[in-house]
Parts: structure tokens; sequence; C-alpha cells
């Protein structure tokens, strides 16, 4: 399928931008609602629920008072609260006492790299077991995936982590069980995603620490990657069942193309479009999966910070971690389907909007 | 090939010559002097710094350190000790030192905690815990620099524990050199938090909560150590603990748990220590209803300790029957504590106007220490036994560490599951860290009761140097805590730690936690 845009379809994909950007703002603007009006609901003050500042003197509040234009109605405040969030200013830890951005940016890519790898995964292992699954429709390798596909996403990840763990760690030693990499090597913090910043170091162990590193990547990726590509694997499984069944594909068959050449040249194209839509929608998924796996294999990710953050009753950096993770979710479900309404013509028909 | 063969090469040297250590805690600060909790010392007293003498990790006798020599005139109130000449600071990133260790440097360290106008001593909150605890200020007159290697302590009475407190974890030596330096950077708080010291191993970099990693110091005194790195992996949870030491990604690891499991691995050594500590539970005694000691003493009666010992420390424990254990002098075997009797619980309670029994918060720690290794399983049993008499317990658990310890010496508690572990043999580290008025304002006493009968004998005991005598003051203070029971001691643990069969030499010491001055790998 060829990607040439004609003058309508041009208009029509600009809409859907549009749309999109409008759709994110919107919701942008009902989460920061959400998280500004927490520090209102968590108990303890409202301007230090929102700054952070716990060890604030009265003169210290009395400024942060002003910034927050306390004095004035609650629509002023809150207008105020965006304008720190747009300047990155998130407040400061209620724990730790650092800027809640600094802890974001620390602890976020951690969570990117093991999300990343782990959908990738899931796709590169979902995908095509979908579709093999499509192909012997009704036959015992279908059967066969599908009861795998079954199993693979009834298992509760927290148990499925500690059995990693407790096979794969403590029985056969053969991966380590927490970490993103041996706390030996010393590896520069640079972009935060650690495969990249081993490449990135001049250590002289650098080598070693990329191995390491990988070690330490394999079952946490297993771990989060399980649940989705069971479920990609249901979706590729149908999506080429409807593509197979499609006029085109009896046409192609018709024409005398011989199988491979059909599922190759036609219906793989065509079954992964529709897969794609489903990849933002499982994004948030395997977000709150990984939230899971991080904590069970201490991963140094923003979501065991945000699961740390309740325990220790942070209120300051459970909203900034709400927002941050809220958006960029909603960021890659934005791109994902900027993707498919590129690669797909039909998604971009305004009736599709939402 | 060659490039990758002696890259491998290497590697395996890095993780063959380090050692990860996996602790329970972060430490509050990089500066023992300022704290007294056990994971701080644990992480820095012992790595970082040497005091002027040191207790020998044999027997527990005083042995000389950056002191070669001392002498104590026969009054004992002056203290003349001769240092070393040949001691070097930490070469770091953040700090070259030009000269050697000399007698301005001991002056600087204890000015900052004994003089309060110090430009040094409001820094980092200002306070200095075990000194304030066993007033020192008090005690010592001055401090006096004869030459460039001596210095003299005058004391303002003679104090049988001085030569024990002098060497105790907090009594570091810091550098007076990188002092000034920092005064002219403007930036003093650093000196807490980028440690300079004379220590085996140097720092070099913290990640807050995560880890510490230091190296080794190259011009140390008694001898470079042979390890690459030490790095403190900070892992609070004992499954954590546990399971890396099985997976091999901790060589040491701080209070495990699963003893028998460690005992059958082929290549695990399961070690411990009889600590001096001791696991309390103490009332606050500024908020009701325990600021009356009846009920107080209704509730020492209420606890089933063998229970608790069997349940929490499996055993591997000793029933507190005071605060002091029996390995120490000052014990005395005829002071036992209250047998357990429901009866005697209940009459105390009705007496002192709570026959209806009431309800109370009690807060449990949230670490495991040698004194208290599962304080909620603790708090548990606790709250069955006193349910027995009728008071309902609300056990508060979750807070990390450094919040529970600072809403705890602000008086937040109700009660409350702690204990203490000694920084020297000397038994008044026990009295006056616990229980004096002076240890109630700086907070490591958190009980908050103030007894000036009390606090008189644990100063007499300290101004005699004949043992029977200082025996005795310390029976009746042990009596008189059995009396007004602001704490019910529970238990002295022994303190354990397991390690890799690769790692050789002593971590783990009965004084002042874990030193790996001297160990190695193979």
């Amino acid at each position: 399928m060829a990607l040439i845009l004609t003058g309508l379809q041009k208009t029509n994909m600009l809409i859907f931008t549009l749309r999109r950007f409008s759709l994110f703002f919107f919701t942008l603007l009902l989460l920061t609602m959400l998280s500004f009006s927490l520090s209102f609901l968590f108990p303890g003050e409202q301007l230090i629920n929102l700054t952070g500042q716990i060890s604030a003197s009265p003169e210290q509040l009395a400024v942060l008072a002003d910034e927050y234009q306390q004095q004035s109605g609650l629509l002023s405040q809150y207008v105020s609260y965006l304008k720190h969030l747009f300047q990155g200013d998130m407040g400061y830890s209620m724990t730790s006492h650092l800027p809640i951005s600094s802890e974001v940016l620390n602890r976020l890519p951690a969570t990117v790299e093991l999300a990343c790898v782990a959908l990738l995964v899931a796709m590169f292992v979902g995908i095509p077991v979908g579709f093999c699954a499509a192909i012997y429709h009704r036959k015992a390798p279908d059967n066969l995936i599908l009861t795998i596909a079954m199993i693979g996403y009834s298992i509760p990840v927290f148990w499925l982590g500690i059995l990693a763990i407790l096979v794969f760690s403590i029985q056969l030693g053969w991966f380590p069980s927490s970490g993103q990499i041996s706390l030996l090597f010393e590896i520069q913090h640079v972009t935060g995603l650690q495969l990249i910043d081993i490449l990135l170091s001049d250590s002289p162990y650098k080598w070693q620490a990329f191995q390491d590193a990988t070690r330490h990547l394999i079952l946490p990726v297993i771990v989060v990657a399980l649940a989705p590509a069971t479920i990609f694997m249901r979706l590729a499984r149908s999506a080429m069942l409807e593509v197979l069944d499609t006029h085109y594909i009896k046409a192609a068959k018709a024409k005398g193309l011989t199988f491979s050449q059909i599922i190759y040249r036609h219906a793989m194209r065509n079954a992964i479009i529709k897969v794609i839509r489903d990849i933002g929608l499982q994004f948030a998924n395997l977000i709150t999966i990984a939230m899971v796996t991080e904590v069970i294999f201490s991963w140094p990710g923003i979501g065991s910070w945000l699961i740390e953050s309740i325990y220790q009753r942070d209120y300051t950096a459970i909203q900034g971690g709400l927002i941050v993770l809220s958006s960029f979710i909603f960021i890659v479900h934005i791109i994902i389907d900027l993707v498919y309404a590129a690669l797909n013509p039909l998604a971009r028909e305004p009736r599709h909007g939402t | 090939m060659v490039l990758s063969g002696c890259d491998s090469n290497e590697a395996l040297s890095l993780s063959k010559k380090s050692i990860i250590y996996c602790s329970e805690g972060p430490p509050e600060s990089f500066n023992p002097q300022t704290v007294s909790s056990g994971t701080t010392i644990d992480a820095t007293s012992h790595q970082l710094y040497n005091r002027l003498i040191e207790f020998s990790p044999v027997d527990n006798a005083i042995m000389p350190a950056i002191a070669k020599s001392w002498h104590v005139t026969r009054d004992g109130k002056m203290i003349t000790f001769y240092l070393r000449k040949d001691i070097q600071f930490h070469q770091t990133s953040y700090f070259m030192p030009t000269r050697a260790l000399n007698a301005d440097d001991v002056l600087f360290s204890f000015n900052r905690m004994l003089d309060a106008s110090h430009k040094y001593h409001p820094i980092s909150g200002g306070k200095y815990p075990f000194f304030q605890n066993a007033q020192l200020a008090s005690l010592i007159d001055n401090i006096e620099k004869i030459n460039d290697h001596t210095i003299r302590f005058r004391l303002s009475h003679s104090d049988s524990s001085f030569l024990a407190n002098i060497g105790g974890d907090s009594a570091v030596i810091l550098s007076k050199e990188y002092a000034d330096e920092l005064v002219e950077l403007n930036a003093m708080q650093e000196i807490d938090m980028l440690p300079i010291g004379t220590g085996p191993f140097k720092f070099k970099q913290y990640s807050s909560g995560a880890f510490i990693r230091y190296e080794p110091h190259a011009d140390y005194w008694r001898g470079k150590s042979e390890l690459k790195q030490l790095v403190f992996d900070i892992t609070p949870r004992d499954t954590a603990r546990l399971t890396k030491l099985l997976a091999g990604e901790c060589d040491v690891i701080a209070y495990p748990i699963a003893h028998e499991k460690i005992k059958q691995h082929p290549n695990l050594i399961l070690e411990s220590v009889i600590s001096f500590n001791v696991g309390y539970f103490g009332f606050n005694t500024r908020k009701p209803p325990f600021n009356n000691p009846l009920v107080r003493k209704a509730l020492s009666y209420a606890i089933n300790k063998q229970a608790i010992l069997e349940a929490v420390y499996t055993g591997q424990a000793e029933i507190a029957n005071g605060i002091i254990p029996n390995s120490s002098w000052a014990y005395d075997a005829t002071i036992t504590s209250p047998d357990y009797s429901i009866a005697n619980a209940q009459k105390l309670l009705t007496q002192a106007g709570y026959g209806n029994g009431f309800s109370m918060d009690l807060w449990a720690m949230p670490v495991q220490r040698s004194y208290n290794p599962d304080a909620i399983t603790m708090a548990k049993l606790i709250q069955a036994d006193l349910q027995k008499i009728g008071v309902e317990v609300n056990i508060v658990s979750g807070y990390e560490w450094s919040t529970f310890l600072r809403k705890v010496s602000e008086g937040e508690h109700q009660s409350v599951l702690l204990g203490w572990s000694a920084d020297n043999p000397d038994p008044d580290n026990f009295f006056s860290s616990l229980l004096s008025c002076s240890s109630a304002s700086t907070g490591s006493n958190r009980t908050f009761w103030c007894n000036k009968r009390f606090d008189q004998l644990i100063q007499k005991a300290l101004k005699t140097n004949n043992i029977n005598k200082r025996k005795a003051y310390y029976s009746k203070a042990l009596r008189l805590i059995n009396e007004e029971v602001p704490l019910i001691p529970i238990a002295h643990s022994k303190r354990y730690q397991a390690r890799d069969n690769s790692v050789k030499g002593t971590v783990l010491r009965a004084i002042g936690g874990v030193d790996f001055n001297g160990v190695t790998k193979n």
C-alpha cells in the first residue's frame, strides 16, 4: 500500500492531527485540575502538599503563598499552579527534599527503557505467533497458541515476577534479581537509558557493563512483555482472519498467487495496521504492569518511585508523578494514533475521530 | 581477540576484587559525630574515619589508633595523647590534602562538638547525640595543643568512661584543612555530606537511598586495602537482601533471615556476635496515660517476653532483665524483670483508674536491627497480649526509617518499639544515652523520662574509678528503672551477618558494627 496523499487526504490528516492535539490539551487540563484538587484532598496543609516544602520557615512559606497566589481566588491559584508546572516546577519531594522534576528525569528513562524493550519483545513475539495461529485457523497450532495466550494473559504479574526470580536467580543463578546493572560499574547518567549510556561511556569495563546490563534486563522484560504479547497474539490472529476473509485476498487467490505470496505481500501488511491501532491502548496496560514489575525487580524506574511515594505519603511526589506518567502514556498514545492514521487513510475520516 | 581477552580479564578482576555489602538502610549523614543510628555508624565510622583510640576487635580492649600512646595523670583529670605523624587524609575529586594529620585536626574535630560558639557547631543541625548524651561538654574543661603531635584533655572531674567514650564510633577525627577550605568556598554543610577522613576507604559517590561507593585510601596508615571498590547496596527489605545474596549480587548482607537456609548453602557463611544492645518497648512519658508510672508498670506485667523471644528473635536472643546485657560487668543478676501475670497487670490498671482499659498507638520501627529483627510481628504479639487486659493497640508503621526516627525524637508517638546498640563497651553508654535527662532533649531518649535521682546515680557512677562502687550505683539505677518502667526491656540479641565464603577477614564486630578494614576477596 503506497503512501501517496492526495489533497483531500492531506487536509484530513491535518484535521485528524488537530483533533488529537485538542484532545491532548483538554485531557492534560483535566489532569492538572485533578492533581491540583488532590493537594486539597490530601491531609495536611494545601500549600505544603503542593510545594513539598515540609521544613520551610514561616517566612519561606509566606513567600511561597505569595508565589502560588494563596490570597486570591481558586482560579488564580490554579493558574499560578499551571505556570509553575509549565516552568517544570512540580515542587519538592517530601522525603528526599529533591525537586520532583529532577527525580522524574532520573527515574523516567529507566521505565521508558524497560517499557520500550518489553513492547518490542511483545510485538516481535506476539504478532508473528498470532499470524501463525490465523494461518492454521482451527488446527492444532491455533489451539495450542490460543491456550498459551490464555494462560499467559491470566498469570498475575507479581506472581510471575517472583517465580522468575525464584527459578532463574536463586535456583539456577542465571540472571540477577534486582536493579539495572551491577553497582560496581560506574556509568555516567547521560540519557538515562542504561544501554545507551554504557555505549556512550568511556569506562574500561564497557563491554562487561553492557553484558551485565543486558542480563539485568532479561527477566523484567520477559515478565512485562508476557501479558501484552498474548494480547498481540490474539489481536494479530483476529486481524489476520479478518483480512484473509476480504475480497481482495480472494481476488489474489483467484489470480493464482501462491499462499506465501498472499500472506507476505498482501495479508500481513494490512493485518499489521489493524494491530498497530491497539498498541497505544496496550501501552497504558504495559506501563501498569511495568510499575508492579519495577517494584519486584527493584528497577529504578518511575513506577517503583511512585509506589514508594504512596507508601511514604509523599503527596507532592504523587501529584507530580501522576501528571508525568499519564502525560507520557498519553503522548505515546497520540504518536501511535498518528502513525496509524498516516499508514491508514480510512482512520483519518472525521467519523472515526473521538 | 586479544582486546576482548584483556577486557574480560580486567572485568573479572573488578568483581573479584570488589565487595558489595547489602545494608539495611540509608545513612542520615556521612559524619558519625552528628548521628547515633547504627545504620549510619555502620556505613561511615570505620570505613571513612579513625579515632584517637579504638577497640580491639578481639577483646574490646582499648588499643592505639591515631594516638600511638597516651598518659593519664593519677587524679584522672589530665589525659595526654601522642599522635602518629604518618596519617594522611583522603585525596578525592573535591579535596586535595597538603599535609598529614596533626593536633589541629584533633582540636577541630572535638571543638566542633564541644564549643557551641564554634563556626562549625550549628552545621547539620548542631546536634551531636553521643557527645551530648555522654555530657562531654561539661566533662572536658579544655583541650590543649602542646605541640603539633601532642594534645591534652583537661577534665573537670575524673570520669572512668572517658577513654571508652573517646574511642566510641562517633569520636572520629575530621580534617581541619578541608573545613577551612569549605569556609572559603562558602559550602560548610558539605563537610558532613562529602566526607574527608583518614580511614581505610574514601568516599566516591552516594546515590541517595540507593548505594554508596567507596574506594580504598591509597595512603592508609595501616596499609592500603586490596579491594578495588566497596559498595554499600542499600536494600531495606530482608527478603531482597537474602535473594541478592543467593543470586550472587551481594557478597555480604546485614541482618540475614532464613538462617537455616544460609547454613545449608555450601558457599555461604552465617556469622554472629553477641552484641551490646537492647530491644525495648518504650513509653512516651509525656503523653497520657503513660505519664502515670502505674500504667507503665501494669503493661510490663502483661507482656509475654518468652513468646516474643521465640517468634521474633527465633530464640537467637536472651530475655532482657534490664537495659544492660549480662555480658557487661555492670549486670546485676539479682534484678529480674516482672513475671508475666495478667492478674497483676489488671490490678495495677484498676489502681491507676484504667480498669476498663484504653486505646494506644504503638509505633513499630520499619527496619530490621539486630535488637529488633521484626518490629511489626513484635507489635502484633504485644497487641494480642495487651488485648487481654483491655488495652487496644493501634500499630503505627509504614514510615521510612529516617522519617520514623525524626517523628519519634519529636515525641509524636505514644509508645514505640526501638532499641539501642552501644557504641562502646562502657555500661554508661546504655544509661546516659537511653534514659538521662540530657538525652531526652537531644532526642535519643525516646521515652522523655527525666528522673533527677536516676541522673544523680549515673553521674556518681561516672565520678568514681572504683568498679565495685560503679556497679552499686548502676544496680540502683537499674532498680529505679524497674520501678518507674519508662521502658520495658525485651531482649538482648545476637547480631547476624551472612557472607559468601570468598570474602575473608572480620567484618562484623561486637562494638561499632561493620568494619571492612583488612577484608579481602578471592
